[in-house]
């Protein structure tokens, strides 16, 4: 793959990270942390890792996201931090 | 001072591996909300998978699938990446998301007992309940 998109989903990763433990809000905290999961996957399509790209597609960006949707939903959105 | 640069820009992928390590880091030990320490322990453990397959991989090399199905004698591995690490790190996305689930699980438990997800609150209240 073609560095510069390598580099620039690199700091997209870092971006997405840092944004998701920022969030004001928890719901748009693991909205933010879905993508980053979705960018980990685009990072691994880079290093030839197609098997763990799609784990992490369906798992990382899919299942681990509706967990943490459903655990916000049944407590609460507020955070102080 | 010029090969330590050459060094450092060279390999700019694992310095980012690190950036990320520390941020998962930072996020479990100073952030309160239960869940955001469990954004941040995903993160970490997603930073050192990272470090695993990037060390798999190699330059000029092609997916670990098989070119040619006709070629029936020696395979060259140096057109091929590692595979073992995907393995491995395949084993360990499974995992992680298996301990977000009980994580999660613990959580839901904690709020029901507290009725919040802040750590000083619950600390709070198991001083004075």
């Amino acid at each position: 793959m073609i560095w510069e998109i390598k580099l620039l989903a690199l700091i997209l990763v870092i971006i997405c990270a840092i944004a998701a433990i920022n969030a004001k809000d928890m719901l748009s905290a693991a909205v933010i942390f879905g993508i980053y999961s979705f960018m980990m996957c685009v990072q691994w399509l880079a290093m030839g890792a197609v098997d763990v790209a799609f784990t992490e597609a369906a798992i990382g960006a899919g299942i681990s996201t509706a967990l943490m949707l459903a655990a916000i939903f049944r407590t609460s959105r507020r955070t102080k931090d | 001072m010029e090969d330590f640069l050459t060094q450092l820009t060279s390999k700019y992928n694992f310095w980012a591996y690190i950036v990320l390590m520390m941020i998962g880091l930072y996020a479990m030990i100073a952030k309160g909300n239960l869940v955001k320490k469990l954004i941040g322990l995903s993160i970490f453990q997603t930073a050192i998978m990272l470090f695993y397959v990037a060390i798999g991989s190699k330059a000029g090399a092609t997916i670990p699938i098989l070119r040619d199905s006709t070629l029936k004698g020696v395979i060259d591995f140096v057109e091929y990446i590692n595979p073992l690490p995907h393995v491995l790190m395949l084993t360990a996305i499974v995992v992680s998301v298996a301990t977000l689930g009980v994580a999660l699980a613990l959580v839901l438990r904690v709020y029901d007992v507290h009725q919040t997800l802040e750590e000083d609150e619950i600390l709070e209240k198991i001083k004075n309940p």
